[in-house]
């Protein structure tokens, strides 16, 4: 392998954000999140970024971090409700949210990482999501044209992932993470175990390593629970 | 006046909706409860938007497994024969019209089968998660709600007043007081709920009410 992708930390994988870009951050809530790249995020300083990711975390873990230390200024999100930061700040305008449903959101990451500048979806047609968008009608139905997202930076959270980039996720923490990857001009990627290229099943890898242009093996993980739930045993 | 259902009853009342085979979206709250009253003869699959179908029950406690959760955040376990995929490929199942039906919460429905489930303007947004493609893609869409707000002003209306979720999208609503199927003609009452009368409903009621000739007791 020519090209070394393997950095050294999570500090020196984030090396190039600067304020005002566009970073994508995996997850859903805080199952899945990439908690290293997260904290060496916060640890740039950069200011006024725009940051594509479902949820907004908690308070204290996640992107809570980022919104402690004020260095977002837009979201892009479907769900923020476990996060009394963010909803300080969104009620006293200090924060800017763009609401996108869950899938369009997903399938806009998706587009946006696989060339497609616009699809239509019968997702929030007739509702105040669709307003100002062109609507569309096919075979009877209307449908509302939604664009491709991607961002400067992608920031991504895999079980198991080699020197390429070649990454294999979790049970459902891959949620939002697979199309992330896609669509960062430069997408990093924080693994729990880093192995040497030619150790992983070809046919159990989930996100090529074409996608991945830097990753590092996360020192420590918390994988704090949001809500725990079990059987009495 | 009766004791209107509480949010138990409400889910068992929606259980009886679901049918073996058939693969299940169950939003948040009352809906969440519906898979506790699936008898055990009816084989589904649970979907999950976050990346499962086959959601199992909860843990126990020693295997809480923070990589395993629900789309309301909580830990679960994973059923026989159950699949992860991305949240791209969760929402083709969804948006592609494979998943059955979905059960979800409503502050408002009217009787164009518009739901208003995600914001109340001037207030805290959280968002509509999911809530917007699920109401547009499964084959069926069930409301479980309350019949009026707190202080009694009906929430089955002519035309909702809140920002809509989606339009022309839900099928049935199953209430604290009533069963009420859309149609093309608007609301049409089934079912009244133990201790309640026809009339009681439609006084509960803003939008007109169709009263089915077969209107009968909830059987719960």
């Amino acid at each position: 392998m020519s090209q070394n992708k393997v950095y050294s930390s999570a500090d020196e994988a984030l090396k190039g954000v600067a304020d005002n870009m566009t970073i994508l951050v995996g997850g859903f809530g805080l199952c899945g999140i990439p908690e290293n790249l997260i904290l060496a995020l916060k640890n740039t300083g950069a200011k006024k970024l725009t940051c594509i990711s479902n949820n907004a975390g908690v308070d204290d873990f996640g992107l809570g971090y980022l919104l402690q230390t004020k260095q977002i200024k837009k979201m892009v999100s479907s769900y923020v409700g476990e996060n009394s930061i963010f909803e300080k700040q969104f009620l006293d305008k200090e924060l800017d949210v763009e609401f996108n449903p869950q899938g369009t959101l997903a399938e806009r990451i998706r587009a946006g990482g696989a060339g497609i500048p616009g699809f239509y979806t019968p997702t929030g047609v007739g509702t105040q999501v669709a307003e100002g968008k062109e609507i569309r009608n096919f075979d009877g139905r209307d449908y509302v044209l939604e664009t491709g997202l991607h961002g400067e930076f992608a920031l991504v959270k895999a079980w198991k992932g080699d020197k390429f980039g070649n990454l294999i996720f979790r049970k459902t923490a891959r949620n939002f993470n697979p199309m992330m990857a896609t669509a960062g001009k430069i997408t990093v990627a924080e693994v729990e175990e880093l192995v040497e290229v030619g150790e992983l099943n070809p046919d159990e890898i989930h996100t090529p390593g074409i996608y991945v242009q830097r990753i590092i093996q996360g020192p420590s993980y918390e994988k704090r629970i949001e809500q725990k739930t079990f059987l009495e045993g | 006046m009766a004791e209107k259902l509480n949010r138990n009853d409400i889910a068992k009342r929606i259980s009886q909706e679901i049918s073996d085979g058939q693969v299940v979206n169950l939003g948040i709250g009352i809906p969440t409860l519906v898979a506790n009253y699936i008898p055990d003869e009816v084989n589904i699959m649970l979907q999950s938007e976050n990346g499962l179908l086959g959601i199992g029950p909860f843990p126990l406690e020693e295997n809480m497994d923070a990589d395993l959760i629900n789309a309301g955040k909580q830990t679960i376990s994973e059923a026989p024969g159950s699949s992860y995929f991305s949240s791209a490929e969760s929402f083709a199942m969804i948006r592609g019209g494979h998943v059955d039906l979905t059960v979800l919460g409503a502050m408002q429905v009217d009787e164009s089968g518009s739901i208003a489930n995600w914001m109340i303007p001037g207030k805290m947004i959280k968002g509509m998660g999911g809530a917007m493609d699920l109401v547009a893609g499964a084959k069926r869409v069930v409301v479980a709600m309350q019949h009026t707000d707190r202080k009694g002003n009906p929430k089955l209306l002519k035309k909702c007043n809140l920002p809509l979720t989606g339009v022309n999208c839900i099928h049935k609503i199953v209430t604290d007081m009533a069963v009420v199927d859309i149609t093309d003609q608007g609301f049409v009452l089934k079912e009244t709920a133990p201790g309640f009368s026809v009339e009681d409903v439609v006084k509960a009621t803003e939008a007109h009410l169709i009263i089915d000739p077969e209107v009968r007791p909830m059987d719960l």
